[in-house]
């Protein structure tokens, strides 16, 4: 079901798209599409990963955000170097919510702000020595550091500073590594690039550290990938893997360590849960060390019984008793958060956009509530994101690539949903149109969302959010009784 | 008090624009104009046949070791030398590292946020890179600054090349600011009728040569002594050029947008004045054996 006809849907994206310019229009609507269920693949209906149109509002990040933000940053026992001027490290610090377990500043690093601080004279004469020197400053103050990335910004790319150079230099003589990561802001058309290159990053200088050294396996290894542990995410999924009987050896990479990255080649299989962002590793470890990899998805009761199905079938019967064990022993608890939630949610219409795995991996939570998203978009998704959307999606619902605040706007006004889930840029603008919004980037300070306990969390939130009763004091009392004086007349 | 006058030279690298202009920026002192040098050049070698130094301590060089140009004052940077010529240097980095044409925006922005352009001045001289590679050696040919752009060249190929590409540059901000083409100084390598080439060069970029430099070791033998020719030898001969170039560029009024020429006119140019042959396009591509073969064939 969706909240318009197909047919509705599509006149919707064509009056949408009549206010822009004839070139604006044609390539904005290559990224609009009316959900078809029966499709194999969405090459044919909609455009991704494209350069965002001047002029529009677009919500999209930059390569560092990708690297440093996502992939990088959230490596708890590493130091990520914003290595440029101070605002690229400073505004993308702590936003993510990546929670880890650590004394921060002795062990541990995410929440502070590392930089070089860049200056005009940094500019010219190059930032190389400065790098050099910070990175010693960084050895005698937080010793216990396992290594350092570099993470460029813009104006490295652009005065050519030699950071392969000066991090091979620097982890010789602290025999730890240093990465130097190319991710400059200006390339790529967003984030999305910036996940590659630190994908490749981590290739080339961590993921083959351990190669040949010995590790004690067991036939139930994995690696969690692509979690990042937003308010404690990968902790609610890890639970119920090693409860099911599997070893956890790595999570990728929130909470996660330089030596659980380094260990993963010894694992059994990888379970990717933010495709987008670590497909790339993933990928190449199967290429590498034949490690098969499985996506899965941990939000709502019915997608995580079927996830941990999935994973089961990898393994032997100890396992698979596992699972059933576990959806067992969890689906009561479940019932009764359904049973509390699911009547004050039933029916209720939800529209999303939100970045890599979530404008399709939360459709299955909401359903659990009795809810429909009737419109999902993604920021920097790829085609493979939407072939996988398409599945997920009911049939004739809206599905939109890079949006532009215009669109969000009408497409808002038009299908009046009960619910909207984006990010923050997004999030009061529909405040003062009076919907109710949550933010699915940083699950507004909540969390976490992932696995069972996660979906008790959701359940409330989304509650709590959408009958929430300020909704209906959104009208001033002198326009009531006018509305109500009206009426009367 | 007649309006300051802000003068940038450009030109192939190597074709003596830093020694033409403290030369003709020494002849202009000598006859009583207050003027100012800027050097636009990381290599910093702009101001020393006026100081007397080896290379002059650069803007960036000081707000490096004082660190931001923000600690800068205007004294520390500027150093007065002969006939009261105030000197810059913007400075930069090694080849290979950094960004010299930042340092370039910098040193002038920090020129003129401390008044260093004051009124009592005639004139300013932006000696350039060669090559203008990015945005920041167009610094000084941007609004407000530099409005008469002089071109060194001479009658070789690749100078000429330079010429008019360093015209192209001009129309571009020739139509959004103020600047003008203000003609091209032939600084002599005794080539063939090289007058007359750069004279034939100028009329086609809508331009003048200014002035025929002739070549003469006196500058060679002045610059040793890091000296200008005007203060090594007064007397001689060639020091009476850069005074009649000097005495051309104050009574200079002939500023243009240019009329940069296609490649194949250019090509044609020098062709018509045995610079360049005519090309022979059926050897294009073809290696020394297959010529060879070519020749036993015939």
């Amino acid at each position: 079901m969706s909240a318009l006809t197909r047919e509705a849907t599509e006149t919707l994206i064509q009056e949408v798209l009549e206010i822009y310019p004839e070139k604006a229009r044609k390539d904005r609507a290559k990224h609009l599409m009316v959900n078809d269920t029966e499709l194999e693949s969405s090459k044919k209906c909609i455009t991704s990963n494209r350069k965002s149109l001047p002029g529009v509002m677009t919500m999209r990040g930059c390569a560092y955000a990708g690297s440093k933000g996502v992939v990088w940053g959230p490596i708890k026992d590493m130091i990520s170097i914003s290595h440029g001027p101070i605002g690229c490290g400073q505004y993308a610090r702590g936003g993510r919510r990546n929670y880890y377990v650590g004394t921060t500043g002795v062990d541990t690093f995410c929440e502070m702000n590392f930089t070089s601080d860049f200056q005009e004279k940094d500019i010219v004469f190059g930032g190389d020595k400065k790098l050099a020197k910070l990175i010693d400053e960084i050895e005698m103050l937080f010793p216990l550091n396992k290594g350092i990335s570099v993470q460029s910004e813009c104006p490295v790319g652009l005065i050519g500073d030699d950071i392969e150079a000066v991090s091979k230099k620097a982890a010789a003589q602290l025999n730890k590594p240093v990465v130097p990561v190319r991710c400059e802001g200006f390339r790529g058309v967003s984030q999305s690039l910036g996940h590659h290159i630190a994908n490749d990053s981590v290739r080339d200088w961590i993921l083959s550290n351990r190669d040949g050294q010995p590790f004690e396996k067991t036939p139930y290894d994995v690696a969690i990938l692509g979690d990042y542990n937003i308010g404690g995410d990968a902790w609610a999924s890890r639970i119920l893997l090693e409860e099911m009987g599997l070893r956890v050896v790595a999570q990728w990479s929130g909470d996660g360590t330089l030596a659980e990255m380094e260990n993963t080649p010894f694992v059994k299989l990888n379970l990717l849960h933010c495709y987008r962002s670590m497909n790339y590793i993933s990928r190449h470890m199967e290429e590498k060390y034949g490690i098969p990899w499985l996506e899965y998805n941990f939000f709502g009761p019915t997608k995580i019984a079927e996830s941990l199905r999935k994973i089961a079938s990898f393994f032997d019967d100890h396992i698979k008793e596992g699972a059933e064990r576990v959806i067992e022993k969890y689906t009561p608890a479940m019932n009764e958060v359904i049973a509390k939630y699911k009547p004050r949610l039933q029916g209720k219409k939800v529209m999303l956009y939100v970045g890599g795995l979530r404008p399709r991996h939360v459709v299955g939570a909401y359903e659990d509530l009795g809810m429909e998203v009737v419109g999902t978009g993604y920021e920097f998704a790829h085609n493979d994101d939407y072939d996988r959307t398409i599945k997920d999606m009911g049939d004739a619902t809206l599905i939109y690539d890079d949006a532009t605040g215009h669109e969000l706007d009408e497409f808002v006004k038009a299908l009046k949903p009960d619910l909207i889930g984006s990010g923050i840029k997004e999030k009061y603008v529909f405040h003062k149109m009076g919907f109710p919004f949550r933010q699915m980037h940083s699950w507004d300070y909540s969390g976490p969302y992932h696995g069972y306990d996660g979906f008790a969390v959701f359940a409330k939130d989304m509650d709590l959010t959408l009958n929430n009763p300020c909704w209906k004091m959104l009208k001033a009392p002198w326009l009531k009784e006018e509305a109500a004086e009206l009426k009367a007349a | 008090m007649a309006k300051l006058r802000q003068c940038a030279i450009y030109g192939k690298g190597g074709i003596g624009k830093s020694t033409t202009t403290q030369n003709l920026v020494a002849a202009l002192a000598e006859s009583g104009k207050k003027v100012m040098i800027v050097g636009c050049d990381p290599k910093a070698d702009s101001t020393r046949l006026i100081l007397h130094s080896k290379a002059q301590t650069s803007v960036m060089q000081l707000a490096a070791e004082a660190g931001s140009v923000e600690d800068l004052e205007l004294e520390d940077v500027m150093n007065i030398g002969f006939g009261g010529i105030k000197c810059v240097e913007s400075g930069g980095p090694e080849p290979g590292v950094g960004c010299a044409g930042r340092g370039v925006i910098t040193a002038i922005n920090f020129l003129e946020e401390e008044g260093a352009y004051d009124e009592a001045l005639d004139f300013v001289f932006y000696d350039v890179l060669g090559d203008v590679v990015c945005g920041g050696f167009a610094m000084p040919i941007r609004e407000n600054k530099a409005q008469e752009i002089y071109i060194v060249c001479s009658g070789e190929m690749m100078a000429m090349y330079a010429a008019n590409n360093i015209a192209k540059g001009i129309v571009k901000y020739a139509n959004s600011g103020g600047v003008r083409l203000a003609g091209l100084i032939c600084n002599s390598r005794n080539t063939d009728r090289e007058d007359e080439l750069i004279m034939a060069l100028a009329a086609r970029l809508g331009t003048t040569m200014i002035h025929f430099v002739p070549r003469h070791n006196a500058v060679q033998h002045a610059e040793i002594r890091r000296m200008t020719v005007i203060e090594y030898d007064p007397t001689h001969s060639q020091a009476d050029e850069y005074r009649a170039l000097a005495n051309k560029i104050v009574n200079n009024t002939k500023f243009v947008i240019p009329t940069p020429i296609e490649m194949e006119q250019l090509e044609e140019l020098l062709m018509e004045f045995g610079i360049m042959e005519v090309e022979d396009t059926t050897i294009i591509g073809k290696t020394a054996a297959e010529l060879a073969a070519e020749a036993v064939a015939a």
